[in-house]
């Protein structure tokens, strides 16, 4: 499968970030790598894109930013969870997860199914 | 990630930087990627490329970045700032709490500061700033000669005048006028019980029209009505219209009267509309005075009787004032006076002036309501002074509370805000206090009817007022919190933390900031009593002004005669026997000391007919001027308490006797000077008629009481025709014991007589000088309260100064001071803040009365006891404000003052 074709679906891309975000801070470059290394390499979130999500999670609330420095010394600009974030993550998991099971449902249909008598 | 380093801290240095952000973040994305690529094992060259390729448009991602980061920047500033503002706000609150008297006292100056300007503010905005009641009230103008001394005659125009003026001039839309003669009740309304005296203007039929005053209820004049058939005793047509406050008062609104008959003075009218209520005749043109009801004056019936109509046009839309004056001098010399005498053509060259409306309506009071408004303003300042030292003496004690602030970090700008915080809590609540004081004394001026200042009645608190209201409060803010603010920020932390405080150089310059308040505080007081002592002055000059007559115990009323018969002689003789058989019966009622009747009374409404020339003598033409003229009954005079040399009228001065007359001394003078008048005789109309002059009278003040006194002449009324009677009753009785006396003989004669007021003499003069009573009023009402707050702000600094010497003066005891000498010292310290005060207010004052010298009446700017009079009231309340903190000082402890140290 050619992963640079795999679009996001709108509102995808604010929740895989907030769960990259579980275990701790990470800058906006570690993120892309935690997302593509957990996608087995199927979700490559391009700069262009992940950039503002971030700062519009920031800008929301719902992440808080502070520079540091990286593991090669370089300063950089971390990201974490804010208690905000956290309750957002969970209710995305839930609605990303109904939702996906829903459209599951709908695609593992074999037949067409009886039509609903009329009481 | 491990703990930011220190040098990350100043990265920031000097505020938050979004755009840098945005740039060092991407650019940490670039080389991490760069070194992943290089890792996998490309040349650093190409790894950059690459890693910049997959990146792609660098500039726009950074560009969204740069929007969002300052966005977010802009909003957090934003919330830092309103919870700021919510803490200043509680703590303020608490503060204030904490000490109940400085915020009551505070909230008292406030409250009476703005509440006086807030009034005055309504009151100038109404009569001076906003615009007449009319739509497009610019475009009205009021067309009058020039100033004379003839009175209401030489303002007015004949109807011959007005039609022609208004058929030639190019100008108007419209022009129209009133009949300036109409006087107060000379209608009578029956038909409704008792017969009641009404008022009722005589206008021109399209005044309304070109007024622009929309009927609310019915329809205005046609112009049909203003040539129909005449009503008893008026020249008008059977149509009226009734005035708003008329048609409630007297038929309670009714919507079914409009287009009923109503009977006036006995025959029925139709009433063809009811006037808004934001139409107010009186307000506009005749202050003080009211219209009840509006009747078309007919210009054919008025035409015989001369200058009868005042002329107010309405320009068309672009024409100028000085375009208006322009086509007038075009006009007027193809004008005739009467159409019928060709030589009255040209009579009124030079005499057709337009000023607009609204500078015939407030003109004369322009200055007298900026001086108000400068007054006010300096209460005001005041004010403001002396809560800056009310807060300068509360700053100082809590000096130390700042200083730990201060030391705990926070900025100086902060301190000052909290304290401007402080000064604007305090002047909100002050404005707030203070409009419901104006609204209270607006309500009060706007039915003060016998007050003579036009548009009173459209006074009330509207937006402009609400909106001036919140700039005077926060203006007083920044007056009184900016100082203090400033003045506890700038201070010396360690300083202020050292527990010596009292002596300490800091209280000492404290001292010296909050002294020169003082001062300039009693210099502001000093101004405004100056002020209003040579306002005082001039009015009290203006009360002992020689009117002519005396107004005390003398009073009058409107009577009402029918001397209706078929010729001339028939109506005199009938008119002769109804006065003397009104004056007989009224000079029976005991208590009654004299009785006599005028058609007009002084201080009020006048004519003049012509010009009488003295026999045997010769004058330019026009240098004679023409003579107000009143028609009297025999005992008037003497009634009307006025001086007379020669002899008063008899009914023996009958139609067919000698024609006599009697004029006034400045007419004496100017038509025989140095000769004795009496004797004389006065010729009219080329000689045909002769009137010998039997007598002299004072001169009677007829248009103010301020104005000079022009000629005036008195006729009998047995020999010329009064156009109504007055009645004067001059007795010692109060008039409301008098009144139903009178009332009684006049109905006995006259079944008609209607209910008419019986106006004490006294009214009248003191309705002709009740503008300068209210502005003088005013003026000494701020004036008192500026001493007011200076003794406040004298006693202020003294006290303060006194607690916090205490220890020094513990001292000074016990080295062997008395007590009587530290009173002494103490008094001295005040008096010499209270002269310094004196001297530069005097200074001011001078220029100060100089600018006013235009609203004094016989008083000079320099009026010595003004100045005198307000650097004894000074000095008083300062010995006064300075003697409690004395008696403190002598009785300090020297033993405890020196322990407590």
């Amino acid at each position: 499968m050619d992963t640079a074709k795999l679009e996001f679906l709108r509102g995808t891309l604010d929740v895989l970030i907030l769960k990259s975000l579980v275990w701790g801070p990470l800058h906006g470059y570690a993120i892309t790598n935690f997302i593509l290394r957990q996608s087995d390499d199927a979700l490559l979130v391009e700069e262009g894109t992940l950039y503002p999500a971030l700062w519009r999670l920031e800008s929301k609330g719902l992440l808080a930013a502070e520079w540091g420095l990286s593991e090669n010394n370089r300063k950089a600009k971390f990201y974490r969870l804010t208690l905000e974030g956290r309750r957002s993550l969970r209710q995305e998991i839930k609605t990303w997860q109904a939702y996906a099971a829903a459209v599951a449902k709908v695609l593992a249909t074999t037949q067409l199914p009886e039509p609903e008598e009329a009481r | 990630m491990t703990t930011t380093p220190f040098w990350r801290r100043y990265a920031r240095f000097f505020g938050p930087d979004p755009a840098a952000d945005v740039k060092d973040e991407l650019s940490f994305h670039l080389d991490a990627k760069t070194d992943e690529l290089i890792r996998q094992g490309l040349s650093p060259g190409a790894a950059r490329k690459e890693a910049e390729r997959q990146f792609g448009d660098l500039r726009s991602v950074q560009r969204i970045g740069q929007q969002i980061g300052q966005k977010t920047e802009r909003r957090r500033r934003m919330g830092d700032y309103w919870t700021d503002l919510l803490h200043d706000l509680r703590y303020t609150f608490r503060t204030l709490r904490r000490d109940p008297g400085f915020a009551a006292i505070s909230l008292l100056i406030l409250a009476l500061a703005i509440g006086a300007n807030v009034a005055v503010f309504s009151v100038v905005n109404t009569i001076l700033l906003r615009p007449l009641p009319f739509p497009h009230s610019n475009e009205l103008v009021w067309i009058a000669p020039p100033p004379s001394e003839c009175g209401w005659s030489c303002a007015t125009y004949s109807a011959d005048a007005y039609e022609e003026f208004s058929s030639m001039s190019r100008a108007y839309q419209g022009v129209t006028g009133y009949e300036a003669f109409t006087t107060p009740e000379n209608f009578r309304l029956t038909g409704h019980g008792e017969p009641v005296p009404v008022t009722g203007m005589e206008v021109i039929g399209n005044f309304f029209q070109v007024l622009g005053v929309q009927p609310q209820m019915g329809r205005l004049f046609t112009l049909e009505e203003a040539r129909g058939p005449v009503i008893p005793n008026s020249t008008g047509t059977p149509v009226v219209l009734l005035a708003n406050a008329y048609w409630r008062r007297q038929f309670h609104s009714d919507p079914a009267i409009i287009g009923q008959a109503i009977e006036l003075n006995g025959a029925p009218v139709t009433v063809v509309g009811a006037l808004p209520e934001s139409f107010d005749y009186g307000a506009v043109f005749a202050p003080g005075a009211k219209a009840d009801l509006f009747v078309p004056v007919s210009l054919d019936t008025e035409r015989m009787w001369g200058n009868i109509v005042t002329l107010v046009g309405r320009m068309k839309p672009g024409v100028t004032v000085a375009q208006a004056l322009d086509d007038a001098k075009r006009v007027a010399p193809d004008m005739y006076f009467n159409t019928k005498y060709p030589q009255s053509k040209g009579r009124y060259k030079g005499n057709l002036v337009p000023v607009p409306l609204k500078d015939y309506v407030t003109g004369k009071l322009r200055r007298s309501l900026i001086a108000l408004w400068f007054a006010v303003g300096t209460i005001l300042l005041i004010a403001g002074v002396n809560l800056s030292n009310l807060l300068l003496a509360r700053a100082a004690a809590r000096a130390k509370e700042f200083a730990m602030r201060g030391a705990l970090g926070a900025s100086r700008g902060r301190i000052i805000r909290q304290l401007l915080m402080e000064s604007l809590v305090l002047s909100c609540a002050g404005a707030v206090l203070g409009l419901g004081l104006a609204l209270a004394v607006i309500r009060w001026l706007a039915h003060q009817g016998s007050l003579a200042l036009p548009l009173l009645n459209s006074l009330g608190i509207d937006g402009q007022v609400v909106g001036w209201t919140v700039l005077v409060a926060i203006l007083t803010a920044m007056i009184f919190g900016l100082l203090p603010g400033l003045r506890m920020a700038s201070g010396n932390l360690q300083e202020m933390l050292k527990d010596s405080g009292a002596g300490a150089g800091l209280g000492r310059k404290h001292e010296r900031i909050r002294a020169t308040l003082v001062i300039s505080e009693i210099a502001l007081a000093c101004v405004l009593l100056v002020s209003a002592g040579l306002l005082l002055r001039s009015f009290s000059k203006v009360l002992e002004v020689d009117l002519g007559f005396q107004p005390d115990h003398a009073s009058s009323i409107n009577v009402a005669y029918d001397e209706s018969a078929p010729t001339v002689e028939a109506r005199v003789l009938k008119r002769t026997a109804i006065f003397q058989e009104v004056l007989t019966r009224v000079g029976a009622i005991p208590g009654v000391q004299a009785a006599g009747i005028s058609d007009y009374l002084p201080l009020g409404p006048n004519r003049s007919w012509d010009t009488p020339v003295p026999k045997g003598k010769v004058f330019a033409p026009g240098e004679l001027p023409e003579p107000l003229v009143y028609v009297i009954t025999p005992g008037f005079i003497r009634a009307m308490g006025m001086g007379l040399q020669g002899r008063d009228f008899t009914w023996a001065d009958g139609p067919n006797s000698e024609k006599v007359i009697i004029i006034n001394a400045s007419m004496a003078r100017r038509f025989w000077p140095g000769e004795d008048p009496v004797n004389k005789i006065l010729m009219r109309d080329g000689g045909n008629a002769q009137y010998r002059v039997i007598g002299v009278v004072d001169d009677v003040h007829e248009e103010s009481v301020e104005s000079s006194i022009g000629a005036q002449v008195y006729y009998p009324c047995t020999q010329q025709g009064p156009s109504r009677a007055q009645l004067v009753v001059r007795s010692s009785l109060p008039p409301a014991t008098l009144a139903p006396a009178v009332l009684r003989a006049l109905r006995e004669l006259n079944p008609y007589q209607p209910a008419s007021e019986f106006r004490p003499i006294r009214t009248i003069v003191d309705h002709a000088v009740s503008p300068r009573r209210f502005f003088m009023l005013l003026v000494a009402t701020f004036a008192g309260l500026g001493l007011l707050l200076a003794t406040l702000g004298i006693y202020g600094v003294i006290s303060y100064s006194v607690t916090r010497q205490t220890s020094e003066i513990g001292v000074r005891m016990a080295l062997g001071a008395t007590g009587g000498r530290v009173q002494r010292q103490v008094l001295a310290n005040t008096l010499k803040l209270t002269a310094a005060g004196i001297a530069i207010g005097t200074l001011i004052a001078i220029v100060v009365a100089r600018a006013i010298a235009s609203l004094l009446f016989a008083t000079s700017p320099w009026d010595f006891p003004s100045y005198m009079g307000m650097a004894l009231a000074l000095l008083v309340i300062a010995l006064v404000s300075g003697y409690i903190p004395a008696r403190r000082a002598s009785a300090v402890n020297p033993m405890e003052a020196l322990r407590n140290n």
